[in-house]
């Protein structure tokens, strides 16, 4: 490709507060419009914010995951505009102070370790939603004030690939600190996106689009690979590309040129003389870093270390939080040495039921005993895998335990090898062919023999004793 | 310093401000004027001299995270000049 | 006396006594208004509502439904607050400015008429208003200065016991001295601007404009204090300031700024300043003359600062939520015609100017210098009251002046408010009191200075000044 492409992304995630930024209005979705409101979000005459300090906090602290500079002296600025969805058209947010910078984000792109650097996190206020109808347009300021954080990245994804990698990390840690909901269908995490191309090897940015109005992260790389590919059809036909902001269409899957509001130079940012200045001083900063949960990249290295994880196993398990919880709490209790085989059921069939349910491994309605338990009756050999991952599907279905389930499903398996016997011998019989085959030496045939064992004992043999018991039975003979 | 009209137009429209062509002349002279006089802070050495954005010396000040009373969306509507339902209403935008 | 002549203290003194009642001081009031408001206009639409005055109800409280007059731009629930502006008009808000509940809590009643102003505060002449000029009652055919007029020729006329005024730049001082009144702008963030219509957020502050210094004392107490609504309200205790009112100022180290004693001043006006200085030295105190070096920076300062937070603090008036709206079928001639329509003419020549100094290539040479020189202006005055305990000196350079005299000339209207404007730059406290009286007859302040949260100091000396002279008790002829 003689092109490369050259990404950032522009975050903008509301945190999980139970009042808004400068207001003690709840911050509940989903309420009748205008009814989660007051004289200070709808920006009426006279009123005056004063920020909330668990926003503070949340900000403080995703801004500390990120490996950010907390700026000591840090304050509000006002970014004027109109628009009618800013009831005081201004937005109070952060210019030149932000409250960090510096930061960066490890990401896994296919299977690779990147890091992506952070330019800034800084704190701002949420507008209202507008709902275009024919003639007008009617605003419901009740999001109006909720606590945002933008969080800018540098311009170090090279694909949409990686774009949508950055957001699933950058989802993983939030989810870790617990400061938002996350949900990119409800607006609590929303993605801007500026994407350009340059020849490969140039050192200068090309002109750059900022796409829009992507609502998934699928979207959001989605919205990039369009662009991607109309970029390089308009460089390869020579033509100049134009610096503005596209809109992600999401049904006809293009994006479209919008006509843009003022001028980012024209927002006449000056400190809010509302508001005072924040002064984080090392022992804030410390307290706060005293509350950061064990995050993904140190979970997964001591999964490594303290399991005996593979890195690319511990990695799966610890990029959800609570599975990551619910994974460690099996993994303890799990009495076997050796974490490999219980491993494997968390992300093999585990994970599968519960992608299957579209929840989380940790919501699946499984006590952790009993997939212990259904696991020890695969090792000590009493009911065959193929049995267990029927069992554990039941087992979610219907909360019975393990061993009932074994029971009633009369799935123990046939180990013993005198019940064998008289089975194979038929198997032997009836299978001349095959049997000449393993002599002369080619081993599926072997496998076949098995087969057959396995259906004439409705499964319940023990496939491995089977195995043992044939090839012993004919290399003796 | 002074300022040109186009400026000022300019300016009017960041401030969402229709001006007459007659209002749009005055302005420019009086700002003029405002402008000249303000320029003295020009010769003055700022160099070493920090912004006091705030005159207080007092910082932090923040609330709990406790929700409060909110207005009814009647209260809230009650001095609208349109709404629409529960909706504030303005005519459509174009840009 | 009637009793609209009297002082809050006095009245209060009476409702102790059971001597008389808030309905009876409403009465008297209102006899007043509807004799002096066609000519004095005071109040907003003062002269149609007079007839119908009722009092709101008041709770049980030391001021016992005593009246207090509000400035139209302090929020009032229920009551129209409309900033003397078209684009407000009608706007009732649905909340209490915080220094409204705690006058209601005190047991204070709301006048149910608002006090005329300059639109939003803009203006020192009180010729701005939507409503039209208010009158000084000194003079009729004067301007009662701004932009708190209407609060100010309200008290000197007697149509109002006592008011809440804002200042800014001298919107308290400036028109009590041109009404022969007393007014305190004090330090900021000492009252909460919580519900106070915001013109610019650093440099405003309400304040009581009153008969005597006893009163300014008390309305002062009731209506500071901390309030966790305004993030730039102060926690700290609230004195009792009528303890300030001792009458003895021997020993006080007192400042007198040279750099307010220089061309532009009034000749009238320094002689009569001169005579109240020496009046506050044959009463004990040390009078030395002080330098402020950066005086001369203060309007143009002041003119940067207030008009780019002015910009901003009123581009919510578009016509959305409430207020004035032009029709326009689309949303961006609605914006522009609503502002091209409600504001007037000053309100639109300050939010132009505003989001000039503010805006791309500007803001560096314009605001950030202005902030610049906030910072020296607030240090000439840090390094006098390291050795002074007060600063006195004229509040206006000249008395009132003639309704349409300045209209036209901005920069002459903004320069009348030269003695002023640094006080607010500063954040100090300041209080306006009646010193005399030009050749004319019309009313002088002298304007005392502390350093921040020294209000009590304030008092002291405006109170004994007060007490050793007879300004304050002659009341214009109406």
């Amino acid at each position: 490709m003689k092109y490369q492409t050259v990404i950032g992304l522009e975050v903008h995630l509301q945190l999980n507060t139970k009042t808004k930024a400068f207001c003690g209005c709840s911050t509940d979705f989903g309420k009748a419009p205008n009814s989660n409101v007051c004289p200070v979000c709808l920006g009426f005459p006279g009123a005056l914010p004063v920020y909330n300090h668990q926003a503070l906090n949340s900000a403080i602290k995703l801004a500390l995951a990120f490996g950010c500079q907390i700026q000591e002296h840090t304050k509000f600025d006002r970014k004027n505009y109109f628009y009618p969805d800013l009831p005081k058209n201004y937005q109070i947010s952060q210019f030149d102070l932000p409250l960090s910078r510096n930061g960066y984000l490890d990401i896994y792109s296919q299977d690779k370790p990147k890091r992506i650097g952070i330019t800034r996190v800084h704190l701002e206020e949420d507008a209202g939603k507008l709902i275009h109808e024919t003639g007008v347009s009617l605003v419901d300021f009740n999001r109006t004030g909720i606590p945002l954080l933008e969080i800018v990245s540098e311009p170090d994804l090279f694909s949409p690939q990686e774009a949508f990698d950055y957001l699933t990390s950058l989802k993983s840690i939030i989810e870790y600190l617990d400061v938002s909901d996350c949900d990119m269908e409800k607006g609590s995490l929303r993605c801007d996106a500026n994407i350009s191309l340059r020849l490969e090897g140039a050192k200068e940015l090309g002109v750059k689009t900022e796409l829009k109005n992507m609502n998934s992260f699928k979207g959001v790389k989605d919205a990039l690979t369009f662009e991607v590919e109309r970029q390089t059809l308009l460089l390869e036909a020579n033509q100049k590309l134009v610096q503005e902001t596209r809109l992600w269409d999401v049904e006809k899957g293009v994006t479209v040129a919008m006509r843009t509001k003022e001028g980012a130079k024209d927002y006449r940012y000056f400190p809010d003389p509302d508001l005072t200045v924040f002064i984080i001083d090392a022992s804030i900063i410390s307290q706060i870093k005293a509350q950061l949960p064990e995050l993904p990249p140190e979970k997964m290295r001591r999964f490594v270390k303290e399991y005996g994880l593979t890195e690319y196993d511990a990695k799966i398990l610890v990029s959800s939080k609570n599975d990551a919880e619910f994974s460690e709490s099996c993994i303890r209790d799990y009495p076997g040495k050796d974490k490999k085989e219980l491993v494997n059921w968390l992300i093999g069939p585990l994970l599968s039921e519960a992608n299957f349910r579209k929840i989380k491994l940790h919501e699946l309605n499984l006590n952790k005993n009993e997939l212990i338990s259904l696991i020890g009756f695969v090792e000590r050999q009493d009911i065959s895998h193929l049995s267990a991952k029927s069992v554990l599907s039941q087992l979610l279905d219907t909360g019975k335990s393990a061993r009932d389930l074994i029971e009633e499903g009369n799935l123990k398996q046939i180990s013993n090898a005198e019940a064998l016997l008289e089975v194979m011998e038929t198997v032997i019989q009836e299978n001349a062919k095959s049997v000449s085959d393993f002599k002369a030496g080619k081993t599926n045939a072997l496998m076949y023999l098995v087969g057959q064992v396995m259906k004439k004992s409705s499964g319940k043999a023990n496939p491995k004793v089977v195995g043992e018991l044939i090839r012993r039975r004919l290399t003796d003979a | 310093m002074s300022i040109d009209k186009e400026t000022i137009k300019h300016v009017a429209h960041l401030a969402r401000i229709e001006l007459q062509p007659n209002e749009l002349d005055k302005l420019s002279g009086e700002l003029d004027e405002i402008l000249g006089f303000i320029d003295k802070l020009k010769y003055l050495n700022l160099e070493q001299v920090k912004p006091a954005s705030h005159i207080l010396p007092i910082n932090n000040v923040l609330r709990e995270d406790e929700p409060h009373v909110s207005l009814t969306s009647e209260k809230a509507l009650e001095n609208a000049p349109s709404k629409q339902g529960n909706f504030f209403s303005v005519p459509k935008i174009i840009e | 006396m009637e009793l609209n002549q009297l002082t809050a203290h006095e009245l209060l003194e009476k409702l102790n006594h059971q001597e008389t009642t808030p309905e009876a001081i409403l009465d008297s009031l209102q006899a007043r208004i509807r004799k002096v408001e066609p000519q004095v206009k005071a109040y907003v639409r003062g002269e149609q509502e007079a007839g119908n005055l009722t009092l709101n109800s008041f709770s049980l409280g030391p001021l016992k439904g005593l009246p207090v007059t509000i400035k139209d731009n302090i929020c009032t629930e229920g009551l129209p607050t409309e900033c003397c502006s078209k684009i407000l008009r009608g706007f009732r808000p649905p909340y209490d400015a915080t220094v409204i509940s705690k006058l209601k809590k005190s047991g204070a009643a709301i006048f149910p008429l608002k006090a005329n102003m300059d639109e939003f505060a803009f203006g020192s002449s009180c010729e701005n208003s939507y409503f039209g000029p208010t009158h000084n009652p000194w003079s009729l055919d004067c301007v009662p200065g701004g932009s708190s007029g209407g609060s100010a020729a309200a008290v000197a006329s007697d149509e109002a016991i006592w008011a809440l005024g804002s200042d800014t730049g001298g919107s308290i001082r400036q028109p009590a001295s041109f009404c022969g009144v007393v007014g305190l702008k004090p330090t900021y963030g000492r009252v909460s601007r919580f519900g106070l219509i915001a013109f610019a957020s650093s440099l405003d502050q309400i304040g009581p404009i009153t008969k005597d210094v006893q009163d300014a004392a008390i309305l002062t107490g009731l209506i500071c204090g901390y309030d966790p609504r305004d993030s730039t309200s102060v926690n700290q205790d609230v004195p009792d300031y009528t303890k300030s009112l001792s009458g003895d100022i021997r020993g006080l180290k007192i400042g007198i700024p040279k750099e307010y004693f220089v061309a532009g001043l009034d000749s009238e006006i320094k002689t009569i300043i001169q005579e109240a200085v020496n009046k506050l030295q044959n009463l004990g105190a040390v009078i030395h003359q002080v330098s402020l070096p950066h005086t001369e920076y203060a309007v143009p300062v002041y003119y940067i600062i207030a008009t780019a937070e002015a910009s901003s603090n009123l581009a919510r008036f578009d016509g959305v939520q409430y207020g004035y709206r032009a029709q326009s079928d689309n949303l961006m001639q609605m914006y522009k015609l609503t502002r091209a329509q409600g504001f007037g003419q000053e309100a639109k020549r300050r939010i132009i100017l505003g989001t000039f100094v503010l805006s791309h290539g500007y803001y560096d040479a314009y605001y950030l210098r202005a902030l610049k020189v906030r910072t020296l202006i607030k240090q000439d005055f840090d390094q006098v009251f390291g050795d002074f305990d007060c600063i006195v000196a004229p509040t206006s350079p000249t008395s009132a002046f003639k309704i349409g005299e300045k209209a036209l000339d901005p920069l002459k209207m903004y320069l009348s408010d030269i003695y002023t404007i640094s006080v607010n730059l500063a954040g100090i406290p300041a209080i306006s009191i009646p010193c005399g009286f030009t050749k004319k007859g019309l009313p002088v302040g002298l304007q005392i200075m502390a350093k921040p949260f020294n209000e009590e100091m304030l008092f002291r000396v405006a109170h004994t000044f007060e007490q050793n002279t007879d300004w304050h008790k002659i009341k214009p002829r109406l």
